[in-house]
């Protein structure tokens, strides 16, 4: 009888490590196999038989509500904060806009608000240029009428829901139309004069002929506060922070891909005179597909720098998310991944979300159908609109 | 894993014996193997097979074990690995198992229509930067609230389907007559879910059928914790954490703060938090009823998009459009992609199918993803050639051109270092399109003509058809 009830023990323990550890541990186990087998298989196999009665142990009998809880929210402080950069001038402030656009100011990353309230939405530029140029079927069939006249191309983004409108002077380039600094500000004069909203100005991408672009737009611009597209570490950008500083502009600063070349670059162009709520950084925007996990990365390590309190990383982020466009399953025909009509747009709205939570500020987009998403989802995601319905039990809502 | 672990805490609890038998040089090796995740103590044979080591093994095993849980659900070749994850931003180590994604059948669904979804998402595969992108799981949801049909339809899914399965009701009832199905609970389905009215039901399903369980809790995290606490105390361990997924309006905004204070917490070892999380964008299909379909597939590729980019580790999706997944599957595989490896692969000078003198040679960059493009293009179109690689220090065509590290100089060292002028017949390159404008400092710098290529390496198959003739 001591035997067997030592057995039968030793079968429990058994049967408590199975339920414990999920599988049987027999290392100091010394007992005969055979009389193992033969205690431990009515019970085992009633364990895993069909019929499986509910074996709770003692511990688990016990549990018969529901254990009370109370979630504790974590949250971090940061020392430090993203400056806050004005687009556009009002004509109290010497321009002529009839809104102003900030952005950056962030005191916790994005859409945290948990743990504080960023202060400003993200903004919506959109992309015209100051010649017709080749775009993706599905960017350039809402502007096909507008491509030869700026001031109607930038009316019309407008009408989609541009807050800011970003011309680029393509035409500058010496490759393309060669066209003069003078004929350039021109430009920029009638776009100022077709919307009242803040305008970036970007160039053709020519090192030596930017800086003299960029300048001439400076001066035609004078007053209205406008960002000026860019500076990097390849062109002369100590003329276009001083003709920033001269007609009170902005300026991007653009490195590819690189988290020290971004804050060098701002380092320099605060040693040169530049206020610090003056600058935009660009730390290049990389298709969804082609790279843009190193953008989230940078994006998210400048804005934790910042918020960590690393001065030179303070300031607000820009993302062309219209680089999506230059992935080609955004605008190539291929009816075995679905209509490029669909893709396109979707390609581009998911290269901007994800820039916008990984830290970006200001975007720039091609299509109409990217800007509208992104402006509703923006909304949502700061709580700024109604609660919407709930779904109470998706498993049979979706039939 | 915390950021504070050392290497020598590690060390100290390998058996220091430098056998070599784990593949690594010495056990310092290995530790550092450990540290930065690459190996797990299991791969130590000593250290596991040895009882004088049983302790340090064990110790090594709750020092190494990450603070997200790393919950397997199914079984065999398609088994999927959630969660594991020690960081909140992708940068500070890397992120480990990516999002899996689940598509939903139902029980009130055709046969048919059943087959044709499970073949579509176990058949779906892309192949991007080499790796392939796949779907992992069925959601059988048990919409029509009669046990025995959701059987029978997990049945049929299990029969024509070999990925893993979610069980999805909250009906004890229909869950435990699906786990009863042959063969379904063998291949550990996740359960969905445990909710402050079944979970003593539910719990003890997952205890007695062994299996993964999700505790649903929608916007209500003191709910949430206090279920994920019961049912540990109950002994269950591997837990997921539905925090609900609510869309709509300013819902949305208190989703994403849900899953970033979740994650924030399970990394900081809260109790009961460190479970991977469930998210379901399928639910944009519940309130859309009188919505375009191709509008709510739309809604429903972002805002999986931005549950993936917020740390959901399993998503379920009803959308099977392909236009639809791919933009998901590719971010995922980006978020998810190991930010420690090299984003740029060896330069020099390839050959792709069979070459002689006078082959085309054409130019790209060494950054990984332009270069993989690049030449799954080329054997796509069938075309033979050399492809010489420049050190673009990792960067793109139009970002390396625009900051100079794709220059002239680079492909003339590729050049110089291959000898390639020595074997050919011809000194004739193409040049990417989007590196256009270097085409006169190419010719002036390698003294070879260089010839504008297409804007995108799809074009080079056409291209090279139409402009090379290499000389006889």
């Amino acid at each position: 009888m001591g035997e067997e009830s030592e057995s039968t023990n030793l079968v429990k323990n058994l049967l408590k490590v199975v339920q414990e550890l999920g599988e049987i541990e027999i290392d100091n186990v010394t007992l005969d196999v055979e009389q193992l087998e033969l205690i431990i298989q009515p019970i085992v196999s009633s364990m895993i038989s069909g019929a499986r009665p509910p074996q709770l142990s003692a511990k688990q009998a016990q549990i018969q509500q529901l254990l009370e809880a109370k979630y504790a929210t974590p949250l971090e402080q940061y020392p430090g904060r993203v400056v806050e950069v004005q687009l556009g001038a009002t004509r109290s402030e010497g321009g002529s806009r009839g809104s102003v656009v900030k952005i950056g100011g962030e005191r916790t990353m994005p859409f945290y608000s948990f743990e504080a309230e960023n202060p400003n939405r993200p903004a919506f530029a959109m992309d015209i240029f100051d010649m017709p140029l080749s775009l993706a079927k599905m960017v350039k069939m809402h502007y096909e009428d507008v491509m030869t006249d700026p001031a109607a191309w930038a009316k019309r983004c407008v009408e989609f829901g541009a807050d800011v409108v970003s011309l680029n002077l393509i035409s500058t380039d010496p490759l393309l139309n060669d066209t003069s600094p003078q004929t350039a500000a021109k430009t920029v004069e009638q776009v100022l004069q077709a919307v009242d909203v803040p305008i970036i100005i970007g160039g053709s991408g020519n090192k030596q002929k930017d800086p003299i672009v960029l300048e001439a737009a400076a001066s035609a611009a004078a007053g209205e506060r406008i960002l000026l597209n860019s500076a990097n570490t390849d062109n002369d950008h100590k003329r276009i922070v001083e003709a920033a500083n001269k007609y009170g502009h902005s300026v991007v600063a653009f490195t590819p891909m690189d988290v020290n070349n971004a804050k060098k670059l701002n380092k320099t162009l605060l040693s040169e005179g530049l206020p610090k709520d003056h600058i935009v950084i660009d730390p290049t925007t990389a298709a969804l597909g082609y790279g843009i996990d190193y953008t989230i990365s940078i994006m998210e390590r400048i804005k934790l720098a910042g918020l960590l309190g690393d001065e030179d990383l303070q300031m607000p982020v820009l993302a062309p998310a219209s680089n999506a466009w230059g992935a080609r399953e955004a605008w190539m025909k291929n009816e075995d991944i679905g209509p490029r009509e669909l893709r396109g747009p979707l390609w581009e709205t998911i290269t901007l979300l994800t820039a916008m939570l990984a830290g970006g500020d200001i975007f720039m987009i091609s299509h109409p159908a990217t800007t509208r998403v992104a402006k509703g989802l923006v909304q949502d995601l700061l709580g700024k609109t109604a609660k919407g319905g709930v779904v109470e039990d998706w498993v049979t809502a979706l039939g | 894993m915390s950021e504070k672990l050392g290497l020598l805490s590690i060390y100290k609890l390998l058996p220091q014996t430098n056998c070599g038998q784990c593949g690594e040089a010495n056990c310092m090796a290995f530790a550092s193997r450990l540290l930065e995740r690459s190996k797990l103590p299991e791969d130590c044979p000593p250290l596991v097979k040895q009882p004088k080591y049983k302790k340090n093994y064990e110790k090594l095993a709750a020092m190494i074990a990450p603070p997200i849980r790393e919950v397997k659900i199914g079984s065999g070749e398609r088994t999927v690995k959630i969660g594991g994850e020690e960081v909140l931003y992708r940068h500070q180590l890397s992120y480990h198992n990516q999002t899996a994604i689940a598509i939903d059948v139902s029980d009130n669904m055709t046969a048919e229509e059943i087959r044709s979804r499970c073949a579509a998402t176990e058949k779906f595969s892309m192949i991007k930067m080499g790796q392939q992108m796949r779907l992992d799981m069925i959601a059988v949801r048990a919409a029509s609230g009669e046990p025995e049909r959701f059987a029978s339809t997990v049945k049929l899914v299990n029969e024509v389907c070999s990925l893993p399965l979610m069980l999805c009701s909250t009906d004890p009832a229909s869950l435990k007559a699906a786990l009863e199905v042959q063969g379904v609970s063998e291949k550990r389905p996740l359960l969905y879910a445990a909710t402050k009215d079944n979970w003593k039901e539910v719990g003890e399903l997952a205890q007695r059928y062994i299996c993964p369980v999700v505790v649903s809790s929608p916007n209500n995290l003191d709910g949430l914790v206090s279920l994920a606490s019961t049912l540990e105390s109950m002994g269950l361990k591997d837990i997921v954490l539905d925090p609900g997924t609510l869309v709509e309006g300013s819902l949305l905004k208190e989703t994403i703060n849900n899953l970033v204070m979740l994650r924030r917490s399970g990394l900081l070892k809260e109790k009961a938090l460190g479970y991977p999380l469930l998210c379901i964008p399928a639910v944009v299909w519940a309130t859309a009823e009188k919505a375009d379909p191709v509008v709510t597939a739309y809604r429903e590729s972002y805002i999986a998009s931005l549950l993936v980019n917020r740390y959901a580790d399993i998503i379920v999706m009803h959308s099977l459009d392909i236009w639809a997944v791919l933009p998901v599957v590719t971010l995922r595989q980006a978020v998810y992609t190991d930010p420690r490896k090299p984003v740029s692969v060896e330069s020099g000078v390839r050959e792709i199918g069979t070459v002689d003198e006078s082959s085309p040679v054409l130019v790209t960059t060494n950054f990984a993803l332009t270069y993989y493009t690049v030449v799954n293009d080329i054997e796509a179109s069938g075309v033979n050639c050399y492809l010489i690689v420049a050190d673009s220090e990792g960067l793109a065509v139009e970002v390396g051109v625009a900051g100079g590290q794709f220059n002239a100089t680079k492909i003339n060292d590729a050049l110089g270092v291959s000898n390639l002028a020595g074997k050919m017949n011809h000194k004739r390159m193409v040049i990417p399109g989007r590196a256009a404008r270097l085409k006169g400092d190419i010719e002036d710098t390698t003294g070879w003509e260089a010839m504008i290529g297409p804007q995108d390496s799809s074009e080079i198959g056409g291209f090279i058809k139409k402009h090379w003739d290499a000389p006889k």
